[in-house]
């Protein structure tokens, strides 16, 4: 009785989570463009789009995808051969379970009409297959937390994702050991199907089963004689062989048999079959229940993914159907980590403790900024950064075993954050050449901005530039900020400068510009002169300062061997750190 | 002769043909490349942000390379100029190696100094030499003007990078002359392609990169030639943005330097990646002869014997 309940109840839960997940595909927005279009017209577009594709060419595409890289897995195999063997033992071993054992009513029974859970070569390939997902399940925690990989982060829901199934599975095992020792289900089993009434012939039959099939009798021990074992083995061979390969088949329940030797009376006693029956069925079902709203979602959401990208391509794709892949794809996410292993910038994690800097982590924050969530402007700012740290090197996207495409996702999350309005001093770098490649892409309105931004926050720390005079007091010197240009020895060369401006005269930059100092505010040798005197805020408030293009013109050809380009940068480093740290107090 | 290759961020995900042509090129060179899959960012986009950051990520790339007992190439400048500026700075700091090693130690590396760090340039004036290039090549250049683009991060600063003599180099001048083409004087050669400020300040960018443009094609250059993705994408993908905004038009292919070799050594164009570049490079194999190649091959084949 409870067990339909607790199954019917299971599924209900199921399949309301799996309609709410699958709905948030087509709520969810993830950047700009796809908070213009509604969720009803993503549904039309995605189901106008699915159809064009199932009706065309592309279905070779699918097939091929779904063979090779959803049901091989290739992606991960081409990755890492250890983890594409671990996962084919999980995930292979438990489908195969879960068609022939849990759904052996269903499935088994209706392909084998001879189909019995105790019968060859089911017994066996039961056990195989729940041996196939234990050394998955081994392969894993290994992986997590034995090989130490690099920057690999193991979240809650990974270690709920191994417990479940671990529980499943060990639960499954020991229930299955503890009834081939067990005497009660042996009697159980005679009363049924032997048909046997005399005394004797129930004893040599029960000594048979004691020894040879592990069953532990709390009246019958061993050593037993010669006679009464064949005649055990007649009975047995009449009786039960039909319907009951040796229980050796089951390797992995005979081994806990075994094991429990010694004890089993008792745990027969306390009927810790039912138990432990009670514990399988009840993971089972909280597996089931949970499994939309874990990371075991994935099961629906990566296949989809990695047929979406297969045949969605970039230019031609309808935005609503973008929106809603990009949706899709943060549910895909498995967390298995292969992005920031393989991430360009993830060292920069090892200097910069901002978790969002690596790929694997930034997805769940985009997550929770595409389902609209509130964020405080702290958070906010944060994941602004790790979204900015990225050389848009393409790697995450190639290597993502479920084929998402992370460098879309960025790009989109990461104008979206811009927009928002809070400065991110990380545009003022090399990192937005890629952002500038991709400027037809933006409006014109949206491109300008974030950069002008973040400029004047640096430049709003620095009161010395809003006098209008500049009429500067030079004492006292902030002696702090010149020992503080001290990362490498050339910052402090700037000591040296006797102001021959042949810096600023070899500048290209300074070169372009009919006033300069309009343009740049404080030129090459005035920083240098400023940082001699201690001014620290005219040598952060200098557009120089960002604009310098680093070509080390001015550093090569100072007469004094100022460093200029090298103070250049560790000023620029200096003025963000201190605008930012301004911002958080 | 063995190197790590080192390829950076942009050119796998934005400039493939400069990858697909060097290795083609190398190959026929005998220069074997080691790909190290662990390699990361060489830290030049986070400079400006934060020097550890950056000193980090070029300490970790050498401290693979060590770990694999070979020296490195790059193919980008300013990856170049990073694990240069990155191999002095821990080799005369001490206290910045300790606390980068200690990082590092967290997954094992450690880098000690004394990796040759090189550029694509260097490794084939060096280590390949002008005469064994000339020994492959099958067809010359004949008439054909090339602005040669030494890029900064390469010259300068010239006590760290140690690639050639900044003030006049000529490592590059050579390699593109043995290709037969002739490598033209011009005003602006060791000036900065625009890249740095891209995204940063593109009016700026722009500009610089119109001034050499400009200067390249008054001093009567058919083509730039660069080795550096930054320096190519500017000279390619930005000056097709120049070039659709209109006014002077100083139209100047850009052709990476494998590129042109490759041409010469009869490297089919698909694998240099011809069509990829931007800007249309025209008819630039009209500008091989084949005679040429018939009397080179004959002296090559000579002096094999």
């Amino acid at each position: 009785m409870l067990f339909p309940i607790g199954l019917y109840g299971a599924l209900i839960i199921f399949g309301i989570g799996l309609v709410y997940r699958i709905s948030a595909w087509f709520r969810y927005k993830v950047g700009i463009n796809a908070e213009r279009i509604s969720a009803s017209a993503r549904v039309s577009e995605a189901i106008k789009g699915i159809l064009l594709a199932l009706f065309s060419a592309k279905i070779a595409t699918l097939l091929r995808v779904f063979f090779l890289d959803v049901v091989l897995q290739i992606r991960v195999l081409r990755e890492d051969y250890l983890r594409w063997f671990m996962h084919i033992c999980i995930y292979g071993g438990f489908i195969l379970l879960l068609l022939m054992h849990a759904l052996g009513n269903v499935v088994t029974s209706r392909l084998f009409p001879s189909y019995f859970s105790t019968l060859n070569p089911f017994m066996f390939l039961r056990d195989l297959f729940g041996a196939l997902v234990i050394v998955g399940l081994a392969i894993a925690l290994y992986r997590r937390f034995i090989l130490r990989i690099p920057r690999l982060v193991t979240n809650a829901m990974d270690q709920y994702a191994i417990i479940i199934v671990a529980l499943i599975m060990i639960s499954g095992i020991a229930l299955e050991g503890t009834k081939i020792a067990s005497h009660s289900a042996y009697k159980r089993m005679v009363e049924e199907y032997s048909g046997l009434v005399d005394e004797d012939e129930m004893r040599s039959l029960e000594a048979y089963w004691v020894e040879a099939f592990g069953v532990v009798s709390p009246t019958l021990k061993g050593p037993f004689d010669a006679e009464t074992l064949e005649q055990g083995r007649e009975f047995h061979e009449m009786s039960c062989v039909e319907c009951h390969s040796r229980p050796q088949w089951a390797f992995t329940g005979y081994g806990v048999a075994k094991i429990i030797g010694p004890v089993a009376s008792w745990i027969d006693r306390v009927n810790m079959p039912g138990v432990l029956w009670y514990i399988h069925i009840l993971a089972c079902l909280v597996g089931l229940a949970y499994l939309p709203f874990s990371k075991m979602f994935h099961i629906f959401a990566s296949p989809v993914s990695l047929l979406a990208n297969a045949v969605m391509e970039r230019e031609k794709s309808a935005p609503a159907n973008v929106a809603t892949r990009q949706a899709m794809e943060l549910d895909a996410c498995t967390h298995c980590g292969t992005c920031t292993v393989r991430c360009s910038v993830g060292v920069a994690y090892e200097e910069i403790p901002n978790a969002n800097i690596l790929p694997s982590e930034k997805i769940a924050s985009v997550k929770a900024l595409a389902s609209g969530k509130e964020l405080t402007e702290r958070e906010l700012r944060i994941i602004q950064e790790g979204i900015y740290l990225c050389t848009n090197c393409y790697r995450c996207t190639l290597v993502c075993p479920v084929g998402i495409n992370l460098q879309d996702l960025w790009f989109s999350a990461r104008e979206a954050l811009l927009q928002r309005g809070y400065p991110e001093f990380l545009v003022l770098s090399p990192l937005s050449f890629y952002r500038g490649l991709m400027r037809e892409d933006l409006l014109q309105r949206d491109y300008g901005e974030p950069l002008m931004r973040a400029r004047e926050a640096i430049l709003a720390e620095c009161d010395l530039m809003k006098m209008r005079d500049k009429a500067v007091p030079l004492t006292p010197a902030d002696r702090g900020f010149q020992s503080g240009l001290s990362l490498s020895a050339q910052a402090s060369t700037f000591s040296v400068c006797f102001g021959c401006e042949t810096c600023t005269t070899v500048c290209p930059v300074v070169g372009n510009y009919d006033n300069p100092k309009e343009a740049l505010g404080l030129l090459p040798h005035h920083i240098m002169h400023a940082c001699g005197l201690g001014v620290r805020d005219l040598a952060f408030g200098s557009n120089m300062l960002w604009d310098c293009i680093t070509c080390y013109q001015c550093q090569e050809q100072c007469p004094q061997g100022v460093g200029v380009t090298d103070v250049l940068y560790e000023l620029k480093n200096l003025a963000i750190k201190n605008v930012k740290e301004k911002m958080i107090h | 002769m063995d190197f790590a290759l080192f390829l950076g961020c942009t050119i796998p995900a934005r400039l493939t043909q400069y990858e697909s042509s060097s290795r083609a090129v190398l190959e026929r060179l005998g220069v074997g490349l080691v790909d190290i899959r662990e390699f990361n960012c060489c830290g030049y986009p986070v400079r400006n942000a934060s020097f550890k950051t950056f000193v980090l990520s070029s300490a970790r790339n050498l401290a693979l390379v060590q770990k694999e007992n070979l020296n490195v190439m790059a193919l980008c400048k300013c990856c170049y100029g990073s694990l240069k500026k990155v191999d002095h700075l821990m080799e005369e700091n001490a206290s910045l190696r300790k606390e980068i090693n200690t990082i590092l130690e967290r997954e094992g590396l450690r880098y000690e100094g004394g990796i040759e760090v090189r550029h694509l340039l260097s490794v084939l004036y060096h280590e390949v030499g002008i005469e064994s290039i000339k020994e492959k090549r099958e067809k010359g250049y004949e008439g054909l003007k090339i602005a040669t683009h030494y890029g900064c991060h390469a010259l300068r600063p010239s006590q760290v990078v140690q690639f050639d003599d900044p003030v006049s180099p000529s490592i590059f001048d050579q390699l593109v002359e043995v290709t037969g083409a002739e490598s033209i004087d011009w005003a602006t050669r060791l000036e900065c392609c625009g890249a740095p400020a891209w995204g940063i300040n593109d009016d700026l960018s722009m500009d610089l990169t119109r001034k050499k443009l400009g200067d390249g094609k008054q001093s009567g250059a058919d083509y730039l030639c660069v080795a550096c993705p930054y320096c190519h994408i500017q000279f390619d993908t930005v000056q097709k943005a120049i070039l659709s905004q209109g006014g002077a038009d100083h139209r100047l292919p850009s052709i990476l330097y494998p590129q042109l070799l490759g041409l010469t050594m009869g490297i089919d164009r698909e694998t240099l990646g011809l069509e990829m570049n931007q800007v249309p490079l025209g008819d630039i194999a009209g500008f091989l002869s084949d005679e040429r190649s018939a009397v080179s091959n004959q002296l090559s084949g000579e002096s094999d014997r």
